[in-house]
């Protein structure tokens, strides 16, 4: 075996929004970043976010970043760490400003400050002062507006990018400290071994294991595998957002934005069936409970269309100024796919798998945890997660609208920052064996050796209809032990596929090959957490335990390749203000 | 439905050829040309290749010649043809493996008019720079574009000038920095345009503005760095 070696200071995975941020911060400082990612950055998903970045500013309104951290530990069904939820609130301001500076381009109000519009699950006073206007806008591109600007700041300073480079897995020393990365040049399928003192993983999210999501196709959870193949944890998988408004059929996202500029669902009576479920809110409460509101619409036979298989988002009256001035995007996007004009016509729309809240566990500087052998945390030497690839745990059972951009910024910043301060300490580089690069390369090879039959085209659809089917906005005991052991099944099968062009130039195959190992990781990991939380909790919505047990549930839950389960306690100890206790959630 | 696409790998050193795909577009994940290749990969030929990613026409990767004219498979309708579809690669680059183009200089041709905001401000985190609305309406038009290539590839200026001429994308992006009021080096971008090639190759052709899936104007935003640079007499 002969990988070169080429040796960086840090290597970031992932060039979304949180990689990004990460790599500024280090190349900012001075140091050698190498950005690998497995698409050019602007393409990164992050570009897709639409309505915006929470952050209390108190452009509009009064507001206070104490109130945006009651929302989101209410909004997390109480099982969010109290001291990230913080941390995150609080540098809310300072990353957005810093962010302007950058130069997004922001909508801005007539006083030249930065627009804000509201957002689902957003009040001030507690709950207890009505709704808050929160979220920070760049018309409903603010994700393309976001990404494009870190890349350029990334220019600026010359972070090193290895573009269309698909990272492999980690590389973990006898010490069990990360000490880099194997990846694959796609254009010549060559590996090397990326050197770093530290790794940070920010790979996004893994939407791709459901039939019908608002992910882009590279969301295959690759981070999410590459840590369970290392032997590592991943935290709280079971809790996947539906988004409300998924355009029916297609599965593309319109942006809550529009409820927060006024738009309204009806069902086929032209009823506004929010206003039952969710008597103050309305439209605009948390999206776990949105979710299951239209659900329970379209069960119960108030469906709009042929097949009453969706409800509908009216925008006609907000009139043609504020669609073209606020929601361009989303207009571009109805007529696309919908074939529907919202200045005329209402947009047709059904929950749509949107969000991983689980993933790494990790502390507020983004360093992974592990669990040692008496189940305290322990510090995993020279990894990071950031993003959604993380479980830094900001969102729970349930992500706030605008929260994720937040997380990318604040959590990537302070990864960049934590290596800044402390990269003396990690010195394990010298310790590296070529058997621990070997084994990093292993996938590679074992793809290029296998001769099966089974297609893995005909593996992945099958993973993403059983998610689909058995662990979709309401659950149930009985279904989702069969999906569970179909999930097994088709892991099983993996040993069974092969890939039947093995070129080395730019082929697609072998990298969905290698992006179908993590699939069904991401998969097996949610069907087995999801089997085990026995309550309804956020997103997660059991119809056998249809309530919140607060008494045995206020935890995470940790799960291993292995289908080892742990448990670790939620995080109620923020720095500066009391912590939130649990109450009833209503909207 | 037949589409005919363009089967090619730098490494082979054979000429490209045209292959054929019989399909049924109800049979296919979804109304668009990229659900159309998405079912050709998974059930006919794994090993034809073509970039993708968010297939809602945002992120820019899926751009392809076809039937002639640019564009984004992800945002095209396969009810917009009757029955034949041909699928080349992005004219004028350098072609990697099949619909896989080579976009290293038109990436560094972005990168040559310095599309990162330039000032001088220090951060204040307890106001934040104001910018006037009417100052900010300056640059929509011009911040949306999602770098496909799209327009770049299909100008003929660009073809016979790629190292020199900017390019429709780039100068569009230089446009989108020297219109924006919070960018303090305007003087300086403008003086960096003024040679024979950078913007001045453009000879309207608009191509460009044609084939672009945003329906941006790179055209325009030429002509208006031009006039810029008459009214700063550079």
């Amino acid at each position: 075996m002969n990988i070169p070696e080429h040796s960086f200071d840090i290597i970031i995975v992932g060039a979304g929004g949180a990689g990004m941020r990460a790599a500024l911060q280090l190349s900012r400082a001075g140091f050698r970043a190498a950005l690998v990612s497995k698409v050019f950055p602007t393409r990164s998903h992050t570009v897709s976010a639409q309505g915006g970045i929470t952050a209390a500013l108190g452009n509009m309104d009064d507001d206070n970043w104490i109130w945006h951290m009651f929302d989101t530990v209410k909004g997390a069904d109480y099982i969010g760490d109290q001291d990230s939820i913080e941390y995150m609130c609080r540098n809310a301001r300072e990353v957005v400003y810093e962010l302007e500076h950058m130069g997004l381009p922001f909508s801005r109000l007539d006083n030249g400050k930065i627009y804000q519009r509201p957002f689902g699950g957003q009040s001030k006073n507690f709950g207890k002062g009505g709704q808050a206007t929160r979220t920070s806008a760049a018309a409903d591109r603010t994700g393309h507006a976001l990404l494009h600007t870190l890349y350029q700041q990334n220019l600026k300073y010359d972070t090193m990018f290895f573009n269309e480079w698909y990272t492999l897995d980690l590389v973990k020393n006898d010490n069990g400290a990360i000490v880099g990365v194997v990846a694959m040049c796609i254009e010549t399928g060559e590996l090397s071994f990326l050197k770093g003192r530290a790794v940070i993983l920010a790979t996004g999210g893994a939407g791709q294991i459901y039939k019908s999501t608002t992910n882009a196709l590279i969301n295959t959870g690759d981070g999410i595998g590459m840590v369970l193949r290392a032997g590592l944890l991943v935290q709280d998988m079971e809790m996947w957002q539906f988004h409300p408004t998924g355009i029916s059929g297609s599965g593309v996202l319109v942006t809550e934005g529009c409820r927060g500029e006024g738009g309204y669902l009806v069902n086929c009576d032209g009823e506004r069936f929010m206003e039952r479920y969710a008597p103050n809110a309305k439209d605009l409460a948390s999206r776990d409970v949105v979710a299951r509101s239209i659900s329970m619409e379209i069960r119960e036979g108030r469906g709009c269309g042929k097949r009453k298989d969706h409800v509908h988002l009216k925008l006609d009256h907000l009139g043609e100024d504020v669609i073209k001035g606020f929601l361009p995007g989303i207009r571009e996007l109805s007529i696309t796919f919908a074939n529907s004009d919202p200045i005329k016509t209402p947009i047709p729309v059904v929950p749509t798998c949107h969000y991983m809240m689980g993933g790494i566990p990790t502390n507020k500087s983004g360093q992974v945890i592990t669990l040692d052998d008496n189940g305290k945390d322990v510090i995993v030497e020279g990894l990071y997660a950031v993003g959604e690839c993380a479980c830094v745990s900001v969102h729970g059972a349930n992500r706030l609208g605008g929260n994720s951009l937040l997380d990318l910024v604040v959590f990537g910043r302070a990864a960049g920052d934590h290596f800044i301060a402390n990269f003396s300490n990690f010195d394990n580089i010298s310790l590296v064996s070529d058997a621990n690069i070997e084994q990093a390369a292993g996938r590679f090879y074992d793809w290029n050796s296998k001769s099966g039959k089974m297609s893995i085209a005909d593996i992945r659809q099958n993973m993403k209809i059983v998610m689909q089917n058995n662990f979709g906005v309401f659950r149930t005991g009985d279904v989702m032990k069969d999906g569970l052991k179909i999930i097994m099944k088709l892991k099983d099968d993996l040993k069974n596929a092969c890939i039947s062009d093995k070129s080395y130039t730019y082929n697609m195959l072998r990298v969905e090959a290698f992006e179908l190992d993590n699939l069904i990781s991401v998969a097996a990991a949610v069907a087995l957490s999801a089997n085990l939380r026995t309550e309804s909790r956020g997103a997660h919505s059991r119809e056998d335990y249809p309530k919140r047990d607060d008494k045995n549930w206020i935890k995470h839950m940790l799960v291993d390749a292995s289908n080892n389960v742990y448990f670790r306690p939620v995080n109620e100890n923020p720095t500066l203000v009391p912590a939130f206790k649990p109450v009833a959630r209503t909207y | 439905m037949l589409i005919s696409i363009y089967r090619y790998d730098y490494r082979l050193g054979n000429d490209y050829k045209m292959e054929d795909y019989t399909i049924d577009p109800d049979e296919c994940d979804g109304v668009m040309l990229l659900d159309a290749l998405n079912y050709i990969k998974a059930n006919i030929d794994p090993s034809l290749n073509y970039r993708r990613s968010c297939g809602e026409g945002v992120c820019g990767s899926d751009a392809m010649n076809i039937n002639g004219k640019n564009g984004l498979a992800c945002i095209t309708s396969l009810k917009n043809f009757k029955n034949k579809i041909i699928l080349r690669p992005l004219p004028g680059m350098p072609v990697i493996r099949d619909l896989v183009v080579d976009l290293t200089n038109f990436y560094n041709q972005y990168k040559k008019v310095k599309p990162y905001l330039q000032n001088d401000d220090s951060i204040s985190y307890e106001g934040e720079r104001l910018q006037l609305k009417t100052d900010r309406k300056k640059i929509d038009g011009l911040y949306e574009c999602i770098l496909c290539a799209c327009c770049t590839s299909a100008c003929p200026s660009y073809w016979w000038n790629p190292d020199q001429f900017l390019g429709p994308a780039a100068a569009l992006q230089s446009a989108r920095f020297v219109k924006d009021s919070r960018d303090t080096k305007t003087h300086e971008r403008l003086i960096e345009l003024d040679n024979k090639f950078n913007i001045f190759r453009c000879r309207t052709i608009m191509s460009c503005t044609y084939v672009c899936p945003k329906g941006l104007n790179p055209s325009k935003a030429i002509s208006e760095l031009r006039l810029e640079m008459l009214h700063k007499k550079i």
